[in-house]
C-alpha cells in the first residue's frame, strides 16, 4: 500500500494503482474519454490530466501510477484550464448536431461539454467534412464525429481479432479507417458492432430501420409480426430507465403491441427448434463420421468471421439457420398457413441484440419462404427508442401473453442469450435423445459465465462428448486455430461473436463495461430457473410443429426451410 | 577566447571511416577492452561519475539510465542508438556516423556489456540511407576483428517521420508499427523494445563513452559546466558568417557561439534572435546571449539545449513569419495520437497564420499563449510539449513583432 493525498484527502491505496483508480477509490471523479475499463490504457485523449506536486507537467491519471507520498490535485486551475481547452479543441471540429445524433443523451463527450460548461468556443469551428460510411446494412461510421480515442480499434483488433479498423494519416488528418481506407463493407468487418459499444460518441452506430417499421405499421395491408430474441428482455429494461432484467416479459409484450405489432411471437420458439435440429445434426455427425467438431451457427457475426477468416472450416459449421432465420422462414409458411393469412402480407420484424442480424436478414439465400424471410431487424436500442417515442409507462401497462403457434418456449431457449447457453440447451436435449433417459439435473454450470473459453465433457451413456465454448472472436480464433491444425479435442463448439454472448451483442443498450454483461447473464439464468419447461424438445409448440408440418428433425421440410449453406468470403488482401 | 574541444569529433576528418585500422591506430576499441575487464557495476559507476547526460535533448544521466536496465530482470535486453536525426538544422549525428562510425559502435558495445544486452539497433533517419553502407561496413569490420563478441548490431531505418526521434515512437517503429509515442512510465530501461529492458541513447552520447573510459570520469566531469559536463556539438545555420559546426565545452556562452565561432551576423547586419535546439527551440533575444550552452542554464531562461542546432536570425527577419512556418512544420509532423497535439498544432498554425496575415488581434495572441501552455504540460510526448516554445518565447521576447502585425 502507498500513502497519497488527493485533493487534500489522505488515502492509502494498493501499490501499482493509477491515479485514476486511486481517485475513484476515495470518491474523486476524474473525467475520461479514451479510458475503457475492459481495454488497455491509451492515455491519448489527455482529458484526465492531473497535477502532481513537484512535477512541472500534468500527468494522465489513467496511466500514471501513484507513488509513496504523492500529492495530487485533480481540479486545480491549471488542470481545469487544460481540460477545458482540450474539450474546446475537440468540439471545435466536432459536428454540433447533438439533437439529431444517434448518441444524443448517451454520449461521453456531450456529458463532458455539459460538466465543463463549454459555452463559447474560442477556436474557429471547422467540421472536416468526411464522407459518412453507410456501406453495410448493419452499422455506419461518421468519421467527423470521431475523437480518435481508438477504443473501437481495440475492440475490433484485440477483443475480436478482426483488425478491420486502423489509423491512417498523421496529425489532425489522422483518422480511424477500415482496412486500407476502404468502405466498411469491403473490409474484413464482420459487423458484430462491438465498436459501437466502445465508441464514446456517435462516430459509429447501428443502421436504423425505425422508419421502415413505422411505415409497415401504418400500412393496413400489412400484418406486422415480431419475434424477440432471447437476450432482449433482460436488457430492454435499461433502455427505459429500469434495472437490468426488471422488465416482466408480459409487460414487454404489451409494450410491443402498443407500438403497433399485430402479433407478438418469440425467437425463443425457434431457439428450441434450433436445439432439436442442431442436436440431431450433432448426433448424426457423431454416428456417421461427419465433420467434427461441429460449430454452432446462431451468431451471425461469428458466421461472417468464419466465412472471412476460416473458409476452410465451413464444413464444421452447423447447417442450421440461426433462430431468427428459422423463425423468418416459418412465419411466412407454417404460421401464415396456420393463421390462414396471405404470406405476402406478413411483415416480419425481428427484435435482436445484434447488428449483424440486419446483415443476415438481407442475405440473398434467406428467402426459403419465397419472400425475404425477415423483413426488418430492429435492435434492442431501436425498440427502446420506439418505446420512448410512444411515451409508454411500463409501471402501469397491463400484462399480456404471446400469440400462439410460435410464442411458446423453454428455459433452454432463454439461455441462448448468454455465452454457453446454446451449448447447455443442446446438452439438455442431446442427452435425452441419445440416452433415452430423463435428465434429472438440467444445469450444466461449467458452460456458464463470461470467461472467454470454457470447456466440459459430457457422458452420454458411455460416449464421452467434449465440448468447448468461446465468446469474443479473439477467443474463438484460438479454438479455430486448434481445429485448423487438426489438434482440437472437441466434438462440439459454441461460438458467440460478442463478449458474454448475445446479452453483450452490438445492438444491446450501450454497454460501458463487462460488469454490465455479467449482470445481464445473471438475469438470464434467473429467467431459466423460473420456467416450467427447461428442455427444448419438451416445448409443446415445437412438438406440434414436428407433428403437423416438419414431421422429423433433419427431414425434407427442415432441410428446405431451416438449414442453409455458407460462402467463402476470404478477402483477397488478407 | 573560447576554444573548440573535440571529443566526439576527435577523429572527424583525421581517419578513413571505412578503415577500422585507422580507428584502432587512434586507440579505438581499447576502451571496450577496458570496459570488459571491469566489474559491470564499477563500469556504470564510472559513467555515472562522469556525469555524462544524454545528448538527445532530455539530458538524463547516462550511467544512471544504464543501471536501471542493468538491474531489470529479463531474458533479453536491447541497446538502441537514436540516429533519427530529424531536427531541422541539425547534422551532428551525421558527422559522427560518417566520419567516425566506430566510436558509436564502441560506445554501444560498452553499453551492451554493462547492461547485459546481446542485441542492438542503430535506428537511422529515413533520409540518411546513404549512411547505411558506412555503418554496416563498420559493424562488419568490428565483428570480423572480434570486438563485438556476442553483441549483434543491426541498422534499421524509419520512413522519415520526425516523431520517430522520440524514443518510444522509435521503438514502435523498430517493432514495425506506426511511429507513435507510448506513455511513460514504464520507461524503456524497464520496458522498451518488445517490452524488454532497452537503453536508447543518442549518437553523440554513445560517442562520448570511449573517451570517458580512456581518460577517466574525473577528467570528463571537469570539462565545461559541472551539472552538464563535456562538450556539445553545435550546428550553425541562418544569418551567421560561419555556417558550420563546432564542438565546444558546455561553459561556452551563446554569445561566443554566435559571435566568436560563428563569426557574427552576415552582411554586417544586426543580430535579432537565435533559436537553439531545433525547430521546437526557444527564440533567444540579445539580452540572454550570455547563457551557457548547458542543459540547466538553458532551462533557466526558458529555453532548451536540445540537439544543439543553432539558427541565427538577423534584424531583417520577420519573426512572426518564421514562427508561422515552424507551426506548419509541427502541424505536419504531429503523429495525431494525443488530443492536445493533434488538434493543438493545427490550431497554433491557424492562429499564427491569422496573425501573420495581419488579421490577428491581441485576443489571438492570448489564445495562442493559453493553448501553447496547455500543450506544454498536457501533451503525451516531447514533440507536443515542446512544439509551442517558438510561439511562446517570441510572444514573450518579441512582442513588438506581433504588435506590428495586428489589424
Amino acid at each position: 500500500m502507498v500513502s497519497i493525498t488527493i485533493d487534500g484527502i489522505k488515502a492509502s491505496v494498493p501499490d501499482g494503482s493509477t491515479i485514476l483508480q486511486a481517485a475513484r477509490s476515495v470518491g474523486v471523479a476524474i473525467p475520461t474519454l479514451c479510458y475503457h475499463p475492459d481495454q488497455s490504457i491509451k492515455a491519448n485523449c489527455r482529458i484526465c490530466v492531473c497535477e502532481v506536486e513537484g512535477n512541472r507537467l500534468l500527468q494522465a491519471a489513467c496511466s500514471q501510477p501513484v507513488a509513496e507520498g504523492m500529492v495530487i490535485k485533480t481540479r486545480s486551475p491549471k488542470v481545469l484550464e487544460a481540460r477545458k481547452t482540450i474539450l474546446e479543441l475537440i468540439l471545435a471540429n466536432h459536428p454540433q448536431d447533438c439533437l439529431n445524433c444517434i448518441r444524443n443523451g448517451n454520449c461521453e463527450l456531450q456529458d463532458l461539454a455539459m460538466e465543463y460548461c463549454i459555452r463559447e468556443n474560442p477556436f474557429e469551428f471547422k467540421v472536416r467534412g468526411y464522407k459518412k460510411d453507410f456501406s453495410t446494412p448493419s452499422l455506419f461510421r461518421d468519421q467527423d464525429k470521431c475523437i480518435m480515442c481508438r477504443r473501437c480499434i481495440e475492440a475490433c483488433s484485440v477483443i475480436q481479432s478482426v483488425h478491420a479498423l486502423g489509423v491512417e494519416n498523421r496529425g489532425h488528418h489522422a483518422m480511424v479507417v477500415p482496412t486500407l481506407g476502404m468502405d466498411l463493407i469491403d473490409s474484413p468487418c464482420i459487423m458484430c458492432g462491438q465498436c459501437i459499444h466502445a465508441c464514446p460518441v456517435g462516430a459509429i452506430g447501428e443502421v436504423e430501420y425505425i422508419e421502415d417499421f413505422l411505415k409497415a405499421v401504418a400500412d393496413p395491408d400489412k400484418i406486422v409480426v415480431t419475434q424477440i430474441a432471447p437476450s432482449v428482455r433482460v436488457a430492454i429494461a435499461e433502455e427505459i430507465g429500469m434495472s437490468t432484467g426488471e422488465m416482466p416479459m408480459e409487460t414487454f409484450v404489451t409494450g410491443l403491441r402498443q407500438i403497433g405489432f399485430d402479433y407478438v411471437l418469440h425467437t425463443n420458439f425457434t431457439a428450441d427448434l434450433t436445439i432439436v435440429e442442431e442436436g440431431n445434426e450433432l448426433l448424426k455427425r457423431l454416428s456417421t463420421g461427419g465433420t467434427l467438431p461441429m460449430f454452432t451457427s446462431c451468431s451471425p457475426g461469428w458466421v461472417n468471421f468464419c466465412e472471412t477468416f476460416y473458409p476452410d472450416l465451413l464444413d464444421n459449421l452447423s447447417t442450421c439457420k440461426s433462430p431468427q432465420q428459422m423463425f423468418g422462414a416459418l412465419a411466412k409458411t407454417y404460421w401464415a398457413e396456420k393463421m390462414g393469412v396471405d404470406p405476402s402480407k406478413v411483415y416480419s420484424v425481428s427484435i435482436m441484440p445484434c447488428v449483424a442480424k440486419k446483415f443476415e436478414a438481407q442475405r440473398p439465400e434467406m428467402n426459403a419462404s419465397g419472400y425475404q424471410d425477415v423483413d426488418v431487424v430492429l435492435t434492442t436500442r431501436e425498440i427502446g427508442r420506439l418505446f420512448r417515442m410512444s411515451g409508454l409507462d411500463f409501471t402501469k401497462l397491463p400484462p399480456s401473453n404471446f400469440d400462439s403457434w410460435m410464442g411458446a418456449y423453454s428455459g433452454a431457449a432463454v439461455i441462448f442469450g448468454a455465452s454457453g447457453g446454446v451449448m447447455e440447451a443442446a446438452l439438455r436435449t442431446v442427452y435425452e435423445v441419445a440416452t433415452g433417459k430423463t435428465l434429472e439435473d438440467v444445469n450444466f454450470t461449467a458452460t456458464r459465465g463470461i470467461t472467454g473459453i470454457k470447456d466440459a465433457e459430457v457422458d452420454l451413456d458411455g460416449t464421452k462428448v467434449k465440448v468447448a465454448i468461446a465468446n469474443g472472436l479473439a477467443n474463438a480464433r484460438k479454438l479455430m486455430n486448434q481445429v485448423r491444425a487438426g489438434e482440437s479435442p472437441y466434438h462440439f463448439i459454441e461460438i458467440m461473436a460478442c463478449p458474454g454472448g448475445c446479452i453483450g451483442g452490438g445492438g444491446q443498450p450501450i454497454t460501458k463495461a463487462n460488469a454490465k454483461r455479467v449482470e445481464r447473464i445473471e438475469a438470464i439464468y434467473v429467467e431459466d430457473e423460473n420456467l416450467p419447461v427447461r428442455k427444448s424438445h419438451d416445448n409443446p409448440e415445437v412438438k406440434a410443429l414436428y407433428d403437423e408440418f416438419l414431421h422429423e428433425p433433419l427431414g425434407h421440410k427442415s432441410h428446405e426451410l431451416l438449414h442453409t449453406h455458407y460462402h467463402d468470403n476470404q478477402k483477397k488482401y488478407l | 577566447m573560447a576554444e573548440e574541444m573535440r571529443i566526439v569529433l576527435r577523429n572527424y576528418g583525421k581517419i578513413d571511416p571505412l578503415k577500422i585500422d585507422d580507428y584502432i591506430a587512434q586507440g579505438g576499441y581499447k576502451s571496450l577492452e577496458k570496459a570488459r575487464s571491469m566489474d559491470k557495476k564499477a563500469l556504470m559507476d564510472e559513467v555515472k561519475k562522469s556525469n555524462l547526460r544524454g545528448r538527445g535533448g532530455a539530458g538524463f544521466n547516462c550511467g544512471m539510465k544504464w543501471s536501471f536496465a542493468a538491474s531489470a530482470q529479463a531474458d533479453q535486453k536491447y541497446v538502441v542508438c537514436n540516429a533519427d536525426e530529424g531536427e531541422p538544422g541539425t547534422y551532428k549525428d551525421r558527422l559522427i556516423m560518417e566520419g567516425d562510425p566506430h566510436t558509436l559502435i564502441e560506445g554501444m558495445a560498452v553499453c551492451a556489456y554493462a547492461i547485459g544486452a546481446t542485441k542492438g539497433y542503430i535506428y537511422l533517419r529515413g533520409e540518411y540511407l546513404f549512411l547505411v553502407e558506412t555503418l554496416e561496413t563498420a559493424i562488419a569490420q568490428a565483428k570480423e576483428k572480434g570486438f563485438l563478441k556476442d553483441f549483434d548490431l543491426e541498422v534499421r531505418s524509419g520512413a522519415g517521420a520526425y516523431v520517430c526521434g522520440e524514443e518510444t515512437a522509435l521503438i514502435e517503429s523498430i517493432e514495425g508499427k506506426r511511429g507513435e509515442p507510448r506513455f511513460k512510465p514504464p520507461y524503456p530501461p524497464n520496458e522498451g523494445l518488445w517490452s524488454k529492458p532497452t537503453i536508447v541513447n543518442n549518437v553523440e552520447t554513445y560517442a562520448n563513452i570511449p573517451v570517458i573510459l580512456e581518460k577517466g570520469a574525473d577528467w570528463y566531469a571537469g570539462i565545461g559546466v559541472a551539472s552538464y559536463p563535456g562538450t556539445k556539438v553545435l550546428t550553425l545555420t541562418g544569418d551567421v558568417v560561419n555556417r558550420t559546426f563546432f564542438e565546444v565545452p558546455t561553459d561556452t556562452t551563446i554569445r561566443d557561439v554566435v559571435f566568436t565561432f560563428g563569426g557574427g551576423v552576415r552582411d554586417g547586419k544586426r543580430f535579432k534572435a537565435v533559436q537553439i535546439g531545433g525547430t521546437s527551440g526557444a527564440f533567444i533575444p540579445e539580452s540572454l546571449l550570455d547563457t551557457r550552452v548547458a542543459f540547466d542554464d538553458m532551462n533557466a531562461i526558458g529555453a532548451t539545449l536540445g540537439s544543439g542546432a543553432t539558427f541565427v536570425m538577423d534584424e531583417t527577419r520577420d519573426i512572426v513569419d518564421v514562427v508561422t512556418r515552424i507551426m506548419k512544420f509541427f502541424e505536419h509532423e504531429s503523429c495525431g495520437k494525443c488530443t492536445p497535439c493533434r488538434e493543438g498544432t493545427a490550431r497554433m498554425h491557424e492562429l499564427m497564420e491569422k496573425i501573420n496575415e495581419g488579421q490577428g488581434s491581441d485576443k489571438d495572441t492570448a489564445l495562442l499563449n493559453k493553448l501553447g501552455n496547455v500543450m506544454t504540460y498536457s501533451c503525451l510526448c516531447g514533440l507536443g510539449q515542446a512544439s509551442p516554445a517558438p510561439a511562446l518565447t517570441t510572444i514573450k521576447h518579441f512582442a513588438a513583432d506581433y504588435q506590428a502585425k495586428m489589424k
